[in-house]
């Protein structure tokens, strides 16, 4: 049974006079891992951040969780979807433990229940050394930071997480780890909906269930990272394919 | 000099202590008025390109008037006493508070207000959590500024009859008696001091707590 748990109809959005989005449609089943490629002006942030409402499209239909997000309550919809930004974007005046406790004592919470979810969650995101709910996260390494980063989204066991470029600023050997351990995390999580921006190429045809590559606002295709490389459904797609494969030519002449 | 001035301790220090007592009790409650103005424009001035525009417009006019001038012009309007002194050294506090609220909100990092939007706060629980705290070392600096200022400036409250240790050094200077201007002087300049001390601890502290610079 598949069940549509994010999905737009013809939504188009202006910035000012600005035409960043024409007219996008797609829709995402519940525990899919879609990626969204492109590069930076393609609408693909936009699109993410119309997802939990911190932009309204201008025109067109966005329902979240089967809620139109016209008639939602934005404050409650995000509370129950993980976000996790390029910038990490930790609160340097708090801990670790406060961080990632912020949601849930939103929802009100009982001290108990947080602590325990806080200790769960940094294990699960591999940070085993109990005193790092203590520390700040300036005392932490980018890879870290990003790790809980990552468990504060997980924190209230949303059905839906939104990544916008999480690793572009990590370097390459702890930016792989991530990848492995996001991907391993959603098999484990069933269920989950991973909505997951970036602008490599190969993170994205790793990562996703289905690749969204997007070009200018627009949603050139919308399948399978395999259906993707063999079946490029237009120029755009072709042109970025193929810099994957100039880049294996040099690979190989290096050999 | 030395002699006299121990005299006038020995004599009135009952009254020296009253002169004091007013001069905190109008620097601070000036202080306190203006923070409730400053706090909300600041906060308004860092949302809204106008009103910062238009504050800052103004703490340069006020910048250009000198604080005596100023409590001059006022008389006419309010007359003379505590009240328009108040008003007065409320309106000389204004320009470094306001100033400095919008810079510290202004400091806070968007993404970061994203995040805490995207975590499902409300724009109260966004102020109150994250972008008050962030901006509070500013805050802090502007309320330093605002504070020395004031102190200094109450000393010349006494010219529209609202007490405080500016009456020694006018009473020193109609009756030629060196001992109460050094002491009005010296006291104002004491008080300055000790509040810019503390308030570099306060700012000392906070900052420490932040974690900002580690």
């Amino acid at each position: 049974m598949t069940n549509e748990i994010i999905k737009f109809n013809h939504v188009k959005k202006n910035f000012g006079k600005n035409e960043v989005i024409p007219d996008i449609t797609f829709s995402i089943n519940q525990g899919e891992f879609v990626t969204v490629l492109g590069s930076s002006g393609s609408g693909k942030t936009t699109t993410l951040k119309m997802i939990n409402g911190l932009e309204q499209p201008t025109t067109g239909e966005i329902v979240v969780n089967g809620k139109d997000l016209k008639n939602t309550n934005l404050v409650d919809l995000r509370r129950h979807i993980g976000y996790v930004v390029q910038s990490i974007g930790l609160f340097p005046h708090m801990t670790i433990a406060q961080n990632i406790a912020i949601t849930p004592k939103l929802l009100g919470w009982k001290q108990e229940k947080i602590s325990s979810r806080v200790g769960e969650l940094l294990e699960m995101v591999g940070l085993h050394n109990a005193d790092f709910a203590k520390r700040y996260p300036a005392q932490l390494s980018g890879g870290q930071q990003q790790r809980v980063g990552v468990a504060r989204a997980l924190a209230t066991n949303p059905p839906i997480m939104l990544f916008d470029e999480p690793f572009s600023a990590l370097d390459a050997i702890t930016r792989q780890k991530l990848q492995v351990e996001v991907k391993k995390l959603h098999q484990q999580l069933k269920e989950k909906t991973f909505f997951f921006v970036t602008h490599d190429i190969n993170e994205a045809l790793y990562l996703g269930d289905r690749v969204m590559v997007m070009n200018r606002g627009k949603i050139e295709q919308f399948a399978s990272a395999q259906e993707v490389v063999n079946h490029p459904a237009s120029e755009y797609v072709k042109n970025l394919i193929d810099t994957v494969r100039t880049n294996q030519k040099l690979w190989e002449g290096l050999k | 000099m030395v002699t006299q001035i121990i005299q006038y301790f020995q004599t009135n220090s009952g009254e020296y202590w009253q002169e004091v007592g007013q001069h905190l009790f109008l620097s601070f409650s000036s202080l306190t008025i203006a923070l409730i103005i400053a706090l909300p424009v600041g906060y308004l001035g860092s949302k809204n390109r106008g009103v910062a525009i238009f504050c800052e417009s103004f703490a340069q006019i006020l910048r250009i008037i000198p604080s005596l001038a100023f409590l001059f012009i006022l008389i006419p309007f309010i007359g003379t006493g505590i009240g328009p002194a108040l008003i007065a050294l409320v309106v000389l506090a204004l320009p470094p508070l306001v100033v400095n609220t919008i810079l510290g909100f202004n400091e806070v990092p968007v993404d970061l207000e994203e995040v805490g939007l995207s975590l499902g706060m409300t724009n109260g629980q966004l102020l109150k959590q994250i972008s008050l705290p962030l901006a509070l070392p500013f805050i802090l600096n502007g309320i330093k500024l605002a504070l020395v200022e004031v102190i200094a400036s109450a000393s010349l409250a006494t010219y529209i009859g609202a007490g405080g240790l500016g009456q020694l050094i006018m009473t020193g200077l109609g009756l030629y008696k060196m001992q109460y201007i050094v002491i009005g002087g010296v006291s104002v300049a004491l008080l300055s001091l000790i509040a810019m001390f503390i308030f570099d601890l306060i700012i000392k502290k906070v900052r420490n707590d932040d974690q900002r610079n580690y």
